[in-house]
């Protein structure tokens, strides 16, 4: 097995032990990076290449100098007998919507690309503290504004490691691609409405959106400041395992973090699932979505692939001792999109208001007569049309005369979808779910460009696992199978709040039960 | 709920924004914008009872779990002169920015 098959937990033991140093993990990491991911995003990019089209293109910046000072620190408490952190030696990038001191910390977008981040975020810092290797900057949607990675600034955008013609997914595509395509062993995340498990699926990774609160949001540039979750991408679950519990827990710079004691995950990962109760919903086996032409509601089954890799999981899951419940009513899914409309657009349109030309980033080079003129060519220049269509969005259903028709009705039904799960999970109630199993997505990874442009469809890609952002619950997606163009398909569990060791348990349970599966041995395209 | 977004309201969210569009871009955005609409008047369908309460964090924040306030006492920031390093343009650790829009009053 060479070093970039290895798992993150196996990598750092043996860097711990003093059996590989970290320089030669990263030397294996770099290597690999060379061999797949091609030219770097960047702002002026010119033509696609034919060998561009075969390429990863997970990165915007890779920080080397920083990886390589990171390893031989490592390296060098090993050589002293001192002890080193959990994730020594451990290849991680990390999404460019974070800041990480003296690199730049783009989200993406041309109104950042100058931004050199004066401080580190909470997350990073606890990762590189714990003894990762900060290979770099992975490529994102533009301020995470999008579920396809193809609405970056930075091109060529990232690309499916399984099929270079289809999209990553997003808007952490950047860094479900890396780990897939064996760059990195773990990435850092975020998701607001599914974009760390909706790229996961697409990419046969692991990812986890943790409790709302669970991890920091310091350093994050924010987005939809009440949904947005730092969280791992890794190969398997253990992994995403180790990289929580190194990240999570309070922080005296983000109020929101909670003051809720971190649970050592490795410790009840094997624990298994017998006695677990874990539901079934008809309400995530079907998509509603409003039809392109007439704007009729259409309700659609799943394809029949997704579902049967969602029955497949239970009775894998089944197997090992857990009870199936079926029929959990979720009643108020579909409505989770229509209120992400409303709820994230507002806060986004709050949070990108700031981006002026004043402060840093970039500032307009055509003339201009006053501040005003000043304000309006930097942020037309300066944004994509993503953000323009959220902050626009945002602020017209914000407006005075139609904030209670909109804003304060999608907080209602915020309230109601929490509700769902509220019921599901209540101890005493008729249900007394462990876990809710899902499908992760209603579609495996799509071509490039059959969806971009499209914001309503593109939205609706969120569907499965934009409720468990309105309801702060955690949710995890695990690759469960490929289809027949050989994509990976993702499974999706979710608990009650705080209760991520549930998600690992089950995740792991499920993993040990088909180890053996075939689909475990096939390699993304761009290795094979 | 079946209002859509004018031409004219358009443009009076293009400046509130501080934007500028041309033509195309400006079509686009209008279409889409109207696109998600309908797909937010999905929320009339819902029934609502009156006392439903708004939800502005999923997760409740219990006094047991929400971070207490940190003392109100004055921190330095370390590099403040690196934050300004960001800024287009600085003269003597001010800021600068262009001619702000005023009327003179008499």
């Amino acid at each position: 097995m060479t070093i970039m098959e290895r798992s993150a937990y196996d990598i750092a033991e043996s860097v711990q032990q003093g059996e590989l140093s970290a320089v030669e993990v990263l030397e294996a990491a770099l290597a690999r990076v060379a061999q797949v991911d091609g030219r770097p995003g960047t702002l002026d990019y010119g033509e696609l290449t034919e060998e561009d089209r075969q390429k990863v293109h997970a990165f915007i910046t890779l920080t080397t100098d920083r990886a390589y000072a990171q390893a031989e620190a490592v390296d060098a408490r090993v050589k002293a007998g001192e002890s080193v952190g959990p994730l020594a030696g451990v290849p991680l990038t990390v999404k460019d919507i974070f800041c990480v001191k003296d690199t730049p910390s783009t989200a993406a977008s041309r109104i950042l690309a100058n931004f050199l981040a004066p401080y580190t975020a909470t997350a990073v810092e606890r990762l590189e503290t714990a003894g990762a290797l900060t290979l770099g900057k992975v490529n994102l949607d533009e301020f995470t504004y999008g579920s396809s990675t193809e609405s970056s600034a930075f091109q060529p955008s990232t690309r499916n490691p399984w099929d270079t013609d289809r999209v990553p997914g997003g808007s952490s595509g950047g860094s479900t691609a890396s780990v897939a395509a064996g760059e990195a062993l773990l990435s850092l995340g975020t998701d607001t409405a599914g974009s760390i498990r909706q790229p996961a699926a697409f990419c046969g990774v692991v990812g986890l959106k943790p409790t709302y609160g669970r991890v920091s949001r310091y350093g994050l540039i924010a987005f939809g400041s009440s949904l947005d979750c730092p969280g791992p991408v890794a190969r398997d679950v253990r992994d995403a395992a180790l990289m929580l519990s190194a990240m999570a827990g309070e922080d005296r710079r983000d109020a929101t973090a909670a003051v809720q004691a971190v649970p050592d995950y490795l410790k009840t990962l094997a624990y298994g699932v017998k006695g677990m109760r874990i539901g079934l919903s008809p309400d995530y086996m079907r998509i509603t979505f409003p039809d392109p032409d007439t704007g009729e509601l259409v309700q659609q089954p799943l394809p029949e692939e997704i579902r049967a890799a969602t029955l497949r999981a239970a009775e894998a899951l089944a197997a090992q001792g857990a009870e199936i419940v079926e029929d959990i009513p979720m009643v108020n899914t579909a409505y989770g999109i229509p209120a992400y409309f409303v709820i994230s657009r507002v806060e986004a349109a709050s949070n990108l208001h700031r981006f002026d030309g004043v402060k840093y980033g970039y500032r307009t080079n055509s003339g201009f007569k006053d501040l005003r003129e000043m304000y309006r060519k930097t942020r037309a220049e300066g944004f994509g049309l993503q953000p323009k269509l959220r902050i626009l969005m945002g602020m017209y259903v914000s407006a005075a005369q139609y904030s209670e028709q909109y804003y304060q009705r999608a907080l209602q039904v915020r309230a109601l979808i929490r509700s769902d799960f509220d019921a599901a999970f209540d101890p005493q109630g008729a249900y007394r779910l462990d876990a809710l199993l899902t499908p992760t997505t209603p579609t495996t990874a799509f071509k490039l460009a059959d969806v971009y442009g499209d914001s309503v469809l593109m939205q609706y890609a969120d569907q499965l696992t934009v409720p468990a952002n309105h309801a702060g619950v955690p949710g995890i997606s695990i690759p469960a199978g490929l289809d027949s163009d050989g994509m990976p398909i993702g499974v999706q569990l979710l608990a009650p709040d705080f209760m991520e060791e549930t998600l690992f348990q089950a995740g792991y349970a499920f993993e040990q039960a088909t180890a053996d599966a075939d689909w475990r041995n096939v390699q993304p395209q761009v290795l094979r | 709920m079946t209002d859509e977004i004018t031409p004219e309201s358009f443009e009076h969210l293009v400046e509130l924004a501080a934007f500028a569009f041309d033509p195309e871009e400006a079509d686009y955005l209008r279409r889409e914008l109207n696109l998600q609409l309908k797909a937010v008047h999905q929320l009339e369908a819902v029934p609502l009872k009156a006392d439903v309460p708004i939800t502005l964090h999923g997760v409740s924040y219990g006094h047991e779990i929400a971070p207490a306030l940190r003392e109100d006492v004055w921190e330095p920031c370390d590099n403040p002169d690196e934050i300004l390093a960001q800024a287009p343009q600085v003269e003597d650790r001010y800021i600068i920015v262009p001619d702000i829009p005023h009327t003179k009053l008499d």
